[in-house]
């Protein structure tokens, strides 16, 4: 009762407790500490050199081909599918809406293997497709962009019905009033007005696409220029050339961070 | 009215509520559907646009069915001849005021520089020549509702439908909007319907008004003959008059158990009687020998209104009159009070109740 009060100390909210702070700083470290020893690590002298080195250079150009391949087909597919998610009513919604997001929480490896099942030359399709056509998915390129697609394109589906949600549909109705078709309601109008979560979506799927791993050597296997991408490249160097690695993780995380403040400058601050 | 451009008979049922308006406009007549919130007036809007299936009755524009569940006659929003202006315009954030006005004529089969040739005349017609090239967000509330207005007249609509066009709008901006909508609506050879509950705008930009309360027209006719003869207590609210529903027997209409109006007008059966609250007279003791209609009240609520004071009385008949600051300060109103209330007979008007 006797305690005097500073008034003129601005107000304060308490302390942080030690008990939140101390695993906050833990949880940052342990974050950051990696990458950082990925830069320290790094043999810059050599960098150069090995950068250019045929093999990674192969790795990488497959890899930023079947990533952006992969794109291309989740919004040829995913975009139609987030719109029927969000625009219409039709029995089993939800059943759908959860379907799209298991290969979200499934392990890329049983991806793979789900993958080979149906696309293998004895799969269920994949026997059709080589006995008609002649076509053979895995252990291919095209096997990579199938696989990157499988992972990648929950995350587009989702960024994508999101933004159909948050958008105003009654801007649909004002098109239908103005005498556009539904079609043409899609593209001139409900595209261009979800375009920001489109493009943050695109991102997001692009480099899950190029981070791609466990259901691509599984379904695509190894093979350098053909289906050896960048963290397949990776990891097979680890068990030989660890510096080899080393920048090919470099190179990975470079561009990881370039998406990252892509995404951050263009859309994130405008949404 | 055999010339109806529009003829529907507007059924909706959602639940409990059911609305069932029949609504005839004429080419060139301007008709406001006129109610409280949750009448049902934006429903019926998005009927006749088709943006909400009717569950019985029709819409025929020009002699063709839009929508007829009876014979499963359908015709979708975009193949309707219609222009619609919504509450908040609706404007495409991401077109230009031209491109926005240039999207109805392009999706009704014009190219691309012809279109662009009509937006820029109608942008001209409400006056926004040089906002030609702006984004929606780059326009003020006015200019925003003016290029919504362009962008549904472009496409030379049967019917325009105008869903509160200027609520939006701050009190200032609304004056100058209200007079230019006129103007426009004058000039449209089709049918126009607008939905509103502020009876100003009605009164301004309608020939004809359409009151709906809880689904259902309550009233209709031209301005004068809506605010003369009110025929509900929101229509009286409205208008500013007390509205009183008796029984009529020569000059006198039976409003209440114990309390009979002396009216100028003479008639029969059920009958208003409506005045204004100017017209009530408020007295601290029983006048004597003037008017026949005294009864006595008690103060329920005083506030300002305008440059006089308004007092809400309870008694035999809830009633509103209003007094000068001076009479209300010699009265010492205040709430509880008991007061004489007054209305002369010819202050008074009463009409049928029925017909």
């Amino acid at each position: 009762m006797t305690q005097v009060r500073d008034h003129t100390a601005p107000r304060r909210r308490g302390r942080v407790p030690a008990a939140l702070l101390v695993p906050a700083g833990l949880g940052l470290l342990f974050l950051v500490l990696p990458l950082a020893g990925l830069v320290i690590r790094a043999p810059w002298t050599t960098l150069p050199q090995r950068l250019t080195e045929p093999g990674a250079l192969t790795a990488l150009r497959l890899s930023v081909q079947t990533a952006t391949l992969a794109t291309v087909l989740c919004l040829l597919l995913g975009v139609p599918l987030a719109w029927m998610l969000a625009r219409v009513e039709f029995p089993g919604r939800r059943l759908v809406r959860a379907l799209v997001t298991v290969p979200l929480v499934l392990p890329p490896v049983v991806g793979g293997v789900a993958l080979l099942l149906v696309f293998g030359r004895r799969g269920l399709l994949g026997g059709w497709l080589d006995a008609t056509f002649g076509i053979t998915l895995p252990f291919t390129t095209a096997g990579v962009v199938l696989a990157e697609s499988f992972v990648a394109m929950p995350f587009l589906v989702i960024a994508v019905e999101g933004a159909l949600r948050a958008a105003d549909h009654r801007y649909e109705e004002a098109a239908a009033t103005l005498g556009a078709s539904r079609w043409t309601t899609f593209t001139h109008v409900t595209l261009p007005l979800v375009a920001p979560g489109l493009a943050a979506g695109a991102v997001l799927c692009w480099a899950r696409a190029l981070g791609e791993f466990g259901a691509t050597i599984t379904f695509a296997g190894n093979y350098p220029g053909r289906t050896q991408t960048m963290p397949l490249a990776v990891y097979l160097a680890l068990e030989t050339d660890l510096e080899s690695a080393i920048v090919l993780s470099l190179v990975l995380l470079v561009v990881s961070v370039g998406i990252l403040v892509a995404l951050r400058d263009r859309w994130m601050t405008s949404a | 009215m055999s010339g109806a451009l529009l003829d529907a008979r507007l059924v909706v049922e959602r639940g409990a509520f059911r609305l069932d308006v029949p609504l005839r406009v004429a080419p060139g007549e301007v008709v406001a559907l006129l109610g409280p919130n949750g009448a049902g007036k934006t429903t019926a809007l998005r009927a006749l646009a088709g943006l909400h299936p009717l569950t019985n009755g029709h819409v025929t524009l020009d002699g063709i069915d839009l929508d007829r569940p009876a014979t499963r006659g359908w015709v979708p929003t975009e193949r309707r001849s219609i222009g619609v202006v919504f509450q908040d315009y609706l404007l495409f954030p991401h077109l230009s005021a031209l491109d926005n006005v240039a999207f109805g004529p392009r999706r009704h089969g014009v190219d691309r520089r012809a279109s662009r040739a009509t937006a820029r005349e109608w942008l001209g017609r409400v006056g926004l020549s040089a906002q030609a090239h702006r984004r929606p967000r780059q326009l003020s509330g006015g200019q925003a509702q003016r290029v919504a207005l362009a962008r549904a007249l472009a496409v030379a609509p049967a019917l325009l439908l105008l869903d509160e066009p200027l609520a939006a709008l701050d009190a200032r901006t609304r004056l100058d909007t209200r007079a230019e909508l006129h103007r426009h609506l004058s000039a449209h050879p089709g049918a126009t319907v607008l939905v509103t509950h502020d009876p100003l705008d009605a009164l301004a930009l309608a020939d004809r008004l359409v009151i709906v309360e809880g689904g259902r027209v309550v009233q209709e006719g031209d301005g004068p003959s809506v605010t003369a003869r009110p025929r509900t207590d929101y229509v009286a609210r409205l208008v500013g008059l007390n509205l009183y529903r008796g029984r009529a027997e020569g000059h006198g209409v039976r409003v209440a158990p114990e309390l009979t109006l002396t009216v100028a007008d003479r008639l029969d059966g059920e009958a208003f009687v409506a005045f204004r609250p100017a017209a009530v007279a408020l007295h601290p003791t029983r006048p004597e020998g003037s008017p026949r209609n005294t009864w006595a009240g008690t103060v329920a609520g005083v506030q300002r209104h305008g440059d006089n004071v308004r007092v809400q009385l309870d008694g035999p008949i809830g009633v509103a009159a209003d007094v000068t600051p001076a009479a209300a300060a010699q009265l010492r109103l205040a709430q509880g009070q008991r007061v004489w209330v007054a209305v002369k007979a010819a202050e008074t008007h009463a009409y049928p109740a029925t017909g």
